[in-house]
């Protein structure tokens, strides 16, 4: 049979510490990003007003679209070029001018009334007013801690309140460097975009579940084999499951950049997140969220030495006869 | 002999033909939204402040004529703020009567600020009454909306309530968006005022208004050159008739402006009699037509009208004449509106938007299938088959519930392949491990779906979790992302575990002595 990793064996606990800096030096280009750019771009779900995406016949120069738009006074509109060579999109800010009642009657008006524009066609109008925006911005911020909230409670009971929080801090990595991600390539943040950063969050638990449960499964079993040292547990469950994590990201990775590269123009932002979400979230579990457990152990044990154990207390985890580990590496 | 075989083989030949049942054919039982249909999805927001403040209004005009007929004077009987009507009586010793005449005329209302020695009340709308009218404000509006749709004639329209003061509307196929919103956006009150003939427009202008008297303008706007001409009129505040008492409006051509419309109406029998009354004491004066505020006419009352029939002119085009006909039938909205979102897809876009969805779909299936075939081989097919079927089950699924397929939602489609497949991943690499560690055969395959089985439990869980929290959220499109998520994962529990082991059974259960297996 074909393998990808035949028994694999790498020190992924060992290297941590390079992998710490290197998920440090992602987030920090992307808060950087953030900084300099002045936050994230919304898309006019969240920062209201208006969107209209047109085709034209023949493809115009933004100059004679601005001047059509200037004549009914959305001259400093956003003009953006959508896919192909005659597909633009032009975003305004809430306005008396962009008022939504009569938008696309105005806009025909002025685009037909532009000499060299040729015939064009309104594909797509979009208004969302202030009340609307502010709604959705504060729902999204909602839905995301409530996301993060309901998976931690449901790590602790599954496995323990160590792995939760771990999970959880792997997860927020990934989130944080999608935005970046989002913020270094200047695209928008939209509703769709935001069900992206949702979906990656229960994407990168999902590894890291199958992660912790190998790991309950060994240490299960190594109770009567005298375990052997934590960190090595953590190393081996992960090891053992790296082809099936490593295999499922590839199959996602694969569907979303089918997504990303042939899914059309409306869906680019979200196939991007999504294709930078697999990616992370698949590199989180791997190097950071068990690590985040084992260096949060050695720091209880240092503290409070041949005390609690990792889980002691919950029930899935600890066998009896293994409440000392040591745990320095 | 693998357990209860034929039992599972039905069951799966039942879920597969109940699949193929509710998908044929195809274009019918699924539903699209609009982002793939193309039409209009709109969030009004109700004024519900402004029904308040009507119907006080109204109630303070019956409350003075109810006040006359007892015979208690008042200088000065008007709207205070919102919902308070503040009351002046001409004759401050008629107060116990006022108050008596007031409790009479019933409503539910509270006296405050009471002055008996200069004759001043207010009555003020109780809060439960105010909230009973906000209410049914946004519930008549629903209606009356819903009656003007349906006169426009849309298939499938969704038209409901969203919270306590906005209403959702869903158009699909509408191919003019503009029209649409003026007929659903129009307030549509109709009103017949009395002009001013005392005060002239140039007066009125300069401030020499009388309190009863207000200034409205006719907005005309030139065909050609869409600039727009207001012309002002003195109009006296008192409405006599309103379109409320309209029982029919229908189009007709304009005798005097060959080529345009007008809208021939007639009222009621209430609405006749008062009509018959004010053009029999008004000959020779002007009586206006205004709609929304907006002065369309005001003809000259040249004798007594009792039919209770008149025309609306305005040299309409067709469409307006019929739009306008349509909101007079339907009748006014109780409170204006104004448009908190909208989201218009274009036909051409709806189906570019499918197309490039459907390649997604494809490319991801081919991606996926060619590599699980190429890892796993005979069991990467069964995978494979697996997998075919868990889309069917998706489709069926979202057909027989009626949910609505959008384009993340045909992205959420390419998703699942991608993460469905996981599940038989898991299940794979375990025989692997199993068979590696020494185990025969029979028995990897039985510890690899044993052992994996929890974690695809958890796995599951956790990704259902987000998209029911997506779900609970989102607006529209991503609603039917979280749809497509939830709905596929769920269907793959039942194909990548039961139907791929029941697979494994059929394939491998007749040698005897299992030597090997493809994986």
């Amino acid at each position: 049979m074909i393998e990808l990793f035949r028994a694999p064996n790498f020190d992924f606990i060992g290297k941590r510490r390079w992998a710490y800096v290197v998920s440090v030096v992602f987030i920090l280009i992307g808060l950087t990003s953030l900084v300099v750019k002045g936050g994230l771009r919304y898309d006019v779900d969240f920062a209201g007003g208006t969107l209209v995406q047109v085709r034209f016949e023949q493809a115009p120069t933004t100059d004679r679209i601005r001047s059509a738009l200037a004549r009914i006074g959305l001259g400093d509109a956003i003009i953006q070029r959508f896919g192909d060579p005659n597909e633009f999109i032009f975003r305004m800010p809430l306005s008396e001018s962009a008022a939504p009642t009569d938008i696309t009657r105005r806009m025909q008006q002025a685009l037909s009334g532009e000499a060299g524009l040729g015939k064009f066609e309104i594909r797509r109008v979009e208004f969302v007013g202030p009340q609307v925006g502010r709604d959705l911005q504060l729902q999204a911020v909602y839905a995301v801690i409530a996301g993060l909230v309901g998976i931690l409670i449901y790590i602790a009971i599954r496995f323990d309140l160590k792995g939760g929080i771990a999970a959880v801090v792997a997860v927020f990595h990934d989130v944080l460097v999608s935005v970046g991600a989002l913020s270094l390539t200047d695209r928008e943040f939209s509703l769709p975009v935001l069900a992206a950063v949702l979906t990656i969050i229960g994407y990168s638990v999902n590894d890291t579940i199958v992660a912790y449960d190998r790991l309950r499964e060994n240490r299960g079993r190594a109770a009567q084999r005298k375990g052997g040292r934590f960190a090595d547990q953590i190393n081996a469950a992960i090891n053992q499951t790296l082809s099936r994590t490593v295999l499922t990201a590839m199959t996602t990775f694969m569907a979303t950049a089918i997504l990303l590269f042939f899914g059309g123009k409306v869906l680019e932002d979200f196939a991007f997140a999504l294709f930078v979400g697999v990616i992370t979230g698949t590199y989180s579990t791997i190097y950071i969220a068990g690590a985040l457990i084992v260096d949060w152990t050695s720091y209880v044990e240092r503290r409070h030495p041949g005390g609690a154990g990792p889980g002691a207390g919950k029930k899935a985890v600890a066998k009896p006869g293994e409440r000392r580990v040591k745990s320095h590496v | 002999m693998p357990r209860r075989l034929w039992l599972r083989i039905g069951i799966v030949v039942l879920v597969l033909a109940g699949s193929i049942w509710y998908l044929y054919p195809p274009r019918r039982t699924i539903n699209l939204g609009l982002d793939l249909q193309g039409g209009i999805h709109l969030v009004l927001g109700v004024e519900t402040d402004k029904a308040i403040a009507s119907q006080t209004e109204r109630v303070a005009e019956d409350l003075k004529n109810a006040l006359e007929r007892k015979g208690v004077g008042v200088t000065r009987i008007a709207r205070e703020g919102q919902a308070a009507i503040a009351v002046q009586l001409a004759r401050p010793e008629q107060w116990n009567d006022a108050l008596t005449a007031v409790s009479e005329f019933g409503g539910t209302f509270e006296r405050r600020d009471e002055d008996q020695a200069a004759g001043r009340f207010r009555l003020v709308l109780g809060e439960a009454e105010v909230n009973r009218l906000r209410d049914l404000a946004v519930r008549q509006g629903v209606e009356t909306i819903r009656n003007r749709v349906d006169q426009f004639g849309v298939a499938e329209p969704t038209i409901t309530r969203q919270g306590d003061d906005r209403i959702l509307i869903q158009l699909p196929g509408v191919q003019d968006p503009e029209r649409a919103k003026a007929l659903i956006g129009k307030t549509a009150l109709l009103e017949f005022k009395l002009l001013d003939e005392r005060t002239s427009p140039e007066d009125a202008l300069a401030g020499r208004l009388p309190e009863t008297s207000e200034v409205l303008y006719q907005r005309r706007v030139d065909k050609d050159t869409r600039e727009e001409r207001r012309t002002p009129y003195v109009v006296q505040k008192r409405t006599l008739l309103t379109g409320a008492e309209l029982n029919r409006a229908e189009v007709q051509a304009d005798p005097n402006s060959p080529g345009n419309w007008q809208v021939s109406i007639e009222f009621n029998a209430t609405g006749a009699r008062v009509f018959g009354e004010v053009t029999e004491q008004n000959v020779g004066k002007h009586l206006a037509i205004i709609l929304d505020g907006n002065v369309y006419s005001a003809p000259r009352i040249n004798e007594r009208i009792p039919g209770g029939r008149a025309v609306i002119t305005g040299q309409f085009t067709v469409e307006e004449a019929r739009d306008l006909a349509i909101v007079l039938r339907a009748g006014a909205l109780p409170a204006p509106v104004t448009i908190l979102e909208e989201r218009t897809v274009g036909p051409s876009l709806g189906a570019d938007s499918i197309r490039q969805g459907l390649i997604a779909i494809a490319g991801a299936a081919a991606i996926v299938f060619v590599f699980m075939l190429v890892y796993y081989r005979l069991s990467g097919v069964i995978a494979d088959v697996a997998l075919g079927l868990n889309l069917l089950i998706l489709m069926a699924a979202m057909a027989a519930f009626g949910a609505t397929l959008t384009l993340p939602g045909i992205a959420g489609i390419a998703l699942t392949i991608g993460m469905a497949v996981d599940t038989n991943i898991l299940i794979f690499e375990r025989i692997r491990e199993e068979l590696r560690v020494g185990k025969t055969p029979r028995a990897a395959i039985d510890a690899g779906f044993a052992r994996a089985f929890r974690t695809i439990i958890d796995t599951h869980v956790t990704v259902l979790v987000t998209a029911a929290i997506l779900y609970n959220f989102g607006t529209g499109p991503v609603k039917g992302f979280a749809v497509s998520l939830f709905v596929g994962l769920t269907a793959s529990l039942f194909t990548a575990v039961f139907v791929t082991r029941l697979m494994f059974d059929v394939i491998y259960m007749g040698r005897r002595r299992l030597e090997a297996i493809s994986i």
